[in-house]
């Protein structure tokens, strides 16, 4: 395999990987928030917190990574999205900060405080559309190029069907994850109250979730024809995530297996995202930056590809270690241990 | 106003996130040190007085760092933002030190995740430490790795430019440039001695504030010897970054002393004012002193500022950044000298009113001694942004909102602050170290 085609590869991985930690985290967010105006905190926010408290900076984390290794990879990305993205990006930013820092201000410092519970879970929904501007960006038709200078078309992103259909994707979904999530956590925590009020949570998610997806392929052929057609040639991609889509759904309106049940929600966004991603190549932002013109120097690709893999090494161990006491941990789950 | 252009602000906005971002980033690499130290003290020696103290420093210490994780994503990102240029350039280069560092954090950030919520899970009490030390080898990697980025951007190296086209990249050379090992060694040392001195100084507080029980005199004690460890480590690291500077960057050396003339046994200028002839008033002349600085040797000779082009050097100001630097360092070292000194001695008291209120000053001037030198180690390198290879107005960004971000994030930083601050109040004072380690007594 070409050396970018790995880099990318890498990247896509852990946007991957962060799209699925931090839905959870997102959506958990929202949930909190819901449960605690509908008076229902009391059931579903010690499951929320348990697994939240000991993982949130780790999800956090994986963002890093991506933009730092977007850069590391391809140095031209920061050229052309450093200078559109400058307004959304440092928005995002802010939502972030105040998310990260409060939610460890409430959990960790003070208890129980309104406020805090509100802006996590108001910066849940809003995070996962300003970031998704980045994606939307991708397709081109955001930015121009004059006279040496990048500029962001800002009216165009706001009145653009495809940039709306792609928001819309970013929150349905993130909640639909979440919710599929927390019922497989509140199954292992054997707290049935919460799972039969997350449960409902995940049900309701499902089909806008679905909506969504379709509603981004119809919005992509007007604006992008050219993706969209890569996108057909790839469409068993799409056809497989249909079908686990539809699996995942069936074991939790069947109550039972929520463990199964998650690992096909993950396929589902697993077969979806490569086949979005794959399709989108050579261009990784159409039409500025390719594989080829992107790419960092031969040099510089084989120290990160190392770094890498030697990263790897520490990392998944690690990773592993973290799951098995605060996710596959019974006792921990059940929340029988102290802190 | 037209002097307030992208390039200005984007600095601004930079030296604001940077600013703030220190102040958690150097706790977030000291801190868990002085905690990893202090929880293996208490399993050894069997004394519950330091597991108590372990256990309460890591609760301010997720705040802080939870302020650290985000400020630290903010200047993450802010670089490609606002000099996406210089990332375009630099990204080719020095990619492999800013991957790492991400590696160093993760690894960093899923340790401390497992430290804090397994506090009693373990049969054997050196388990739970053992997951201390990733947390201290990730946080002290991470400065090691940012450092290396900074020290490129002041000595440019592992690469060739031909026709504004970077070749012949070599990503270690890059990394491991001249100016590599005196900066992250300053750097992290600085660090750990900061990290001991903010928390000496809460607890020489907290002894004025309820007299001397036994649980503070062992934090206390515990602090200051590290603190005057660290600080000895930093003043040696110190007069090593001096003859860095004097041999690789000779400029900001004669910025930072007010050093015009090139001469042979040249003065160090300690304190004093500039007037608007360029002479310099009330000002101590130490003689010879900064040719040992920056050559070890009383005769050698120093290079003025008149050897360089007046557009290529740094703004004066820096001096009084440098001397306050190297002069709350100095007295930090004769503090913790003197708390131990009278610590040893049979007649002295370590805790005497005057000793302890020194103390307390002692955190927030080691958290501004950190402040006045990557102040002055910043702007001493301006007009570069890379050495002598791209100016820093060249690699700013061309947007022209850097001004309503600068004031959006001006706001984060404030709220984030002031709530920080708040909660770290009431969280202490909420629960006091006396009434937790009764209840400590009672199980």
């Amino acid at each position: 395999m070409e050396i970018q085609l790995i880099g990318i590869t890498v990247l896509w991985i852990f946007l991957y990987g962060y799209l699925i930690v931090a839905s959870i985290d997102f959506g958990a967010g929202f949930f909190a928030y819901y449960g605690k105006i509908t008076k229902q905190d009391h059931i579903i926010n010690s499951i929320i917190s348990r697994y939240l408290s000991p993982v949130w900076e780790v999800t956090n984390v994986f963002f890093v990574f991506f933009f730092v290794g977007l850069v590391g990879f391809f140095p031209s990305t920061a050229y052309y999205y450093g200078t559109a993205l400058l307004v959304p990006g440092s928005i995002a930013l802010v939502l972030l900060a105040i998310r990260g820092s409060f939610y460890a201000f409430g959990n960790y410092g003070v208890k129980e405080s309104n406020v805090y519970t509100f802006l996590y879970g108001a910066t849940g929904l809003l995070i996962p559309a300003s970031l998704s501007t980045a994606l939307t960006i991708s397709e081109g038709g955001f930015i121009s190029e004059e006279e040496g200078t990048v500029v962001f078309l800002v009216k165009e992103l706001f009145t653009s069907f495809y940039s709306w259909s792609v928001v819309f994707l970013a929150i349905v979904s993130v909640l639909y994850i979440s919710a599929m999530f927390l019922c497989f956590y509140a199954d292992k925590a054997k707290d049935w109250p919460a799972l039969e009020i997350v449960r409902k949570f995940a049900l309701f998610w499902s089909p806008p979730t679905i909506l969504a997806s379709f509603l981004v392929f119809l919005a992509l052929r007007a604006h992008n024809l050219e993706h969209f057609n890569n996108m057909l040639d790839y469409s068993y991609m799409f056809i497989l995530s249909f079908i686990c889509f539809n699996i995942a759904v069936w074991l939790v309106y069947r109550n039972k297996r929520y463990g199964t049940a998650f690992i096909f929600v993950m396929l589902q966004f697993f077969f979806a995202f490569f086949g979005y991603g794959v399709s989108h190549l050579p261009y990784i932002l159409y039409p500025y930056i390719t594989l080829e013109t992107g790419f960092t120097n031969e040099t510089m690709g084989i120290a990160l590809v190392i770094a890498f893999i030697a990263g790897l090494f520490l990392l998944i161990p690690s990773l592993i270690l973290l799951m098995r006491m605060f996710l596959f941990d019974a006792n921990y789950v059940q929340g029988n241990r102290e802190k | 106003m037209p002097e307030l252009d992208s390039a200005i602000l984007s600095r601004l906005l930079t030296s604001l996130t940077l600013g703030f971002h220190i102040i958690f980033a150097t706790l977030g690499v000291g801190v868990p040190l002085l905690i990893s130290g202090a929880e293996w003290i208490g399993i050894r020696r069997k004394d519950d007085h330091y597991r108590l103290l372990a256990r309460r420093w890591t609760r301010g210490f997720v705040v802080t760092v939870a302020v650290g994780v985000v400020t630290g994503t903010c200047i993450g990102l802010q670089l490609s933002l606002l000099w996406p240029s210089f990332m375009e350039v630099a990204g080719q280069v020095i990619g492999l030190p800013l991957f790492l560092e991400t590696f160093a954090f993760f690894f960093e950030a899923i340790f401390l995740g497992i430290y804090l919520y397994t506090w009693d899970r373990f049969k054997n009490p050196y388990f739970h430490w053992l997951i201390s030390v990733p947390v201290v080898i990730g946080s002290t990697l991470s400065a090691f790795f940012i450092s290396t980025v900074n020290a490129f951007m002041n000595a440019p190296k592992g690469f060739k430019l031909e026709n504004g086209k970077i070749i012949e990249i070599q990503p270690l050379i890059a990394m491991f440039n001249p100016a590599t090992p005196t900066k992250a060694t300053h750097v992290i040392s600085s660090a750990y001695l900061t990290s001991a001195f903010v928390l000496a100084a809460i607890t020489a507080f907290m002894i004025l504030k309820k007299g001397n029980n036994e649980y503070y005199k062992k934090a206390l004690h515990f602090t200051m010897v590290s603190g005057f460890v660290f600080a000895i480590s930093t003043a040696i690291i110190g007069d090593f970054s001096g003859k860095y500077l004097a041999e690789y960057q000779p400029e900001k050396l004669a910025a930072a002393e007010w050093h015009f003339e090139t001469e042979e046994g040249a003065d160090l200028i300690v304190g004093g004012i500039l007037d608007e002839n360029g002479e310099v008033k009330y000002a101590l002349r130490m003689p010879n002193f900064l040719s040992i600085l920056a050559h070890g040797n009383p005769n050698a000779e120093v290079i003025g500022l008149e050897e360089f082009p007046a557009e290529e050097t740094a703004p004066l100001f820096i001096h009084y950044l440098f001397d306050l630097m190297v002069g709350i360092g100095m007295f930090l070292v004769a503090l913790s000298a003197q708390y131990l000194w009278s610590y040893k001695r049979k007649k002295g008291n370590p805790y005497s009113k005057y000793l302890l209120m020194l103390i307390v000053a002692s955190g927030p001037l080691a958290m501004l001694a950190i402040e006045f030198g990557w102040i002055f180690s910043e702007v001493g390198r301006q007009p570069w942004i890379l050495w002598h290879v791209m100016e820093t107005t060249d690699g700013a960004t061309t947007s022209e909102h850097v001004g309503s971000m600068f004031l959006l994030f001006f706001g984060l930083y404030v709220v984030l602050g002031w709530i920080c601050t708040a909660v770290l109040l009431k969280m202490f004072r909420g629960n006091p170290a006396e009434t937790e380690f009764e209840e400590m007594d009672q199980r």
